[in-house]
């Protein structure tokens, strides 16, 4: 089981009242998109589902355990977090940093193996960045270093997938090409959830929808009955034009 | 970080003997030169009394002490580093030696001697510790800049502390201080306390030498790879500030090699903290052994202040590797 659920959840966001607690479980095989405008809370819902902070009221489980009686050892062989944000203090390689995704599978004492190095080194190839392997990271696009994020997620290998806007920066293909990992990850018996910006991504590879309204309200469920424009309108503040290309609802704006 | 224990041991085991060379040349070098074969006599239990207490009772303890405190202090800095992943940062920069020097010098003031004036440095040291960490710390998290601003706050406020003290303090008085001041190992005792200690250090941060890596990726890139952020992070700044008051203790106040030292050897040997640390204390003490034989030789028999040899040392070398690795 991959099962990540939600109970009751109060996301902290600060100077804002409670809204709707969000109650729903990802199971394994689903890809969930977080909608929103800026600031609704995509990514401090992301965190507090990774333990990286509390929530103000509610409940996180993995596989029916608690988040908070899990270590965070334990948090991180299950779920993986793709951060929409990077800093790199010291320099280091592209290598060394899809790497540091085997670090939860590692005792202290143990060094990285061969068997480490062979699954960075498939991570990076998969999200076509493996040419740059002995690149310093600071010298990377925008576009590459989001692609070795996901990489050194790949790499720490979790059964519960957490990603912040994993198409940012990405160009038209890198973009379906990520999305086209996830939903193969979700294939594969993982769970996963993102935020995304891009409506027309997540009506094309998501098959459940979460809307975070500014104010706290929220509401759930598979994607076919989310997509309403009016209800996508209403999130967005904004009127769309509604279109049906490749059997998937596109959105466009309207000026 | 792809560093494989193969790739581990040569550097070191070339900093081991750059160590060991000039810990030999330490005992040699002085005031009165003695040659390999007086070495080699005292060393099989032979030689003039003159030589043996040169070498047994003066030049092998204080060089000792220069390299346990020149590890150290190079292994605090790269720790705080780490932890403030900000290259600026070492233990002067962030007021603990600022702390530690207070309260020597007030010890002087009163008129105390010895142990005194450890037990008040290192005091000062925590002091300066609580101090930057508590007012860091507020209600928030700490946030490296704000982290390294209040230390660079409070090194100025003890920085105000000590020049008030220096003024009014007798004139008798003042050529110790101000030698304490610039780092000064003729007052060293047993070299051994510092020395274990740096070894202990060393062989508890081998474990958590990869958590330390992560750690350099940021709080959230780490705590979402499996590390408990928190504990580690006050482990690292505990032990920081041990290892710089003890080093302050020891030797007054040396600036410089906290900081040059580990980046000398990042910029060389990559960013593996695993390699680092220990390649830190070799280094660091490696540095200080020659800067302190330099500073009693140059001008023998008058000393000079080992700190001021460190700067002159470690400013052009460290502006080179600055300049190459662009």
């Amino acid at each position: 089981m991959n099962r990540l659920e939600i109970r009751e959840l109060v996301i902290d966001v600060p100077g804002r009242r409670d809204g709707r607690a969000l109650t729903l479980s990802v199971e394994p095989g689903q890809v969930w998109g977080v909608l929103g405008p800026n600031g609704a809370g995509k990514t401090t819902l992301l965190h507090t589902l990774a333990g990286l902070r509390g929530p103000r009221a509610g409940q996180v489980l993995i596989d029916g355990r608690p988040l908070a009686a899990l270590g965070r050892r334990q948090v991180a062989r299950k779920l993986g977090l793709v951060f929409q944000e990077r800093h790199d203090g010291f320099p280091a390689t592209v290598r060394e940093t899809a790497l540091i995704g085997r670090h939860p599978w590692l005792s202290a004492w143990q060094m990285e193996g061969g068997e480490d190095l062979r699954l960075a080194e498939a991570a990076l190839e998969r999200l076509d960045v493996d040419h740059l392997a002995e690149r310093l990271v600071s010298t990377l696009s925008g576009g590459e270093r989001q692609r070795l994020a996901i990489a050194t997620v790949l790499t720490q290998a979790p059964q519960i997938w957490l990603a912040d806007e994993p198409t940012n920066h990405l160009d038209l293909h890198h973009q379906s090409a990520v999305m086209a990992l996830l939903a193969e990850q979700a294939a594969e018996g993982r769970a996963v959830m993102m935020c995304l910006h891009d409506l027309n991504l997540a009506a094309r590879w998501c098959d459940h929808l979460l809307l975070l309204y500014p104010d706290g309200e929220a509401c759930w469920g598979p994607a076919r009955d989310m997509l309403v424009p009016a209800a996508l309108e209403r999130l967005y503040g904004q009127r769309l034009a509604t279109a049906e290309i490749d059997g998937a609802p596109v959105f466009v704006p309207i000026r | 970080m792809t560093t494989p224990r193969r790739v581990l041991w040569p550097p070191l085991a070339v900093l081991a003997l750059l160590g060991l060379a000039v810990l030999l040349l330490s005992v040699t070098l002085g005031s009165a030169a003695l040659s390999l074969a007086d070495v080699w006599a005292v060393a099989r239990g032979e030689g003039s009394p003159l030589a043996r207490t040169l070498i047994l009772d003066l030049r092998i303890p204080r060089s000792l002490s220069a390299f346990a405190v020149g590890g150290l202090l190079a292994v605090a800095g790269a720790l705080m580093q780490v932890l403030l992943r900000n290259p600026l940062a070492d233990p002067y920069v962030l007021g603990l030696s600022g702390g530690a020097s207070v309260g020597a010098l007030a010890a002087m003031l009163a008129g105390l001697g010895g142990a005194v004036i450890t037990g008040s440095a290192f005091a000062g040291a925590f002091l300066s510790t609580l101090l930057v960490f508590g007012l860091a710390h507020g209600t928030g998290s700490w946030t490296p800049s704000r982290l390294l601003l209040t230390g660079v706050v409070v090194a100025a406020g003890w920085g105000a502390v000590i020049t008030l003290m220096l003024a009014i303090s007798p004139a008798e008085r003042l050529p110790g201080m101000l030698y304490w001041l610039m780092g000064d190992l003729s007052y060293s005792r047993s070299p051994w306390p510092p020395l274990a200690l740096l070894l202990v250090i060393c062989l508890l941060l081998m474990p958590l030498g990869r958590s330390l890596n992560v750690m350099a990726r940021g709080p959230l890139q780490a705590a979402a790879l499996g590390v408990n952020v928190r504990p580690l992070e006050w482990t690292i700044y505990v032990v920081a500030s041990v290892l710089t008051a003890t080093a302050v203790t020891t030797a007054g106040s040396i600036g410089f090699v906290g900081l040059v030292v580990p980046h000398m050897l990042r910029l060389v040997l990559g960013n593996d903290q695993r390699l680092i640390l220990p390649a830190c204390a070799l280094a660091g003490g490696t540095l200080l052994v020659l800067a302190d034989t330099l500073a009693r030789t140059m001008i023998a028999p008058e000393q000079l202040p080992v700190g001021v040899i460190t700067a002159l040392l470690g400013v052009p070398t460290f502006l080179y590797l600055l300049y190459r690795s662009r």
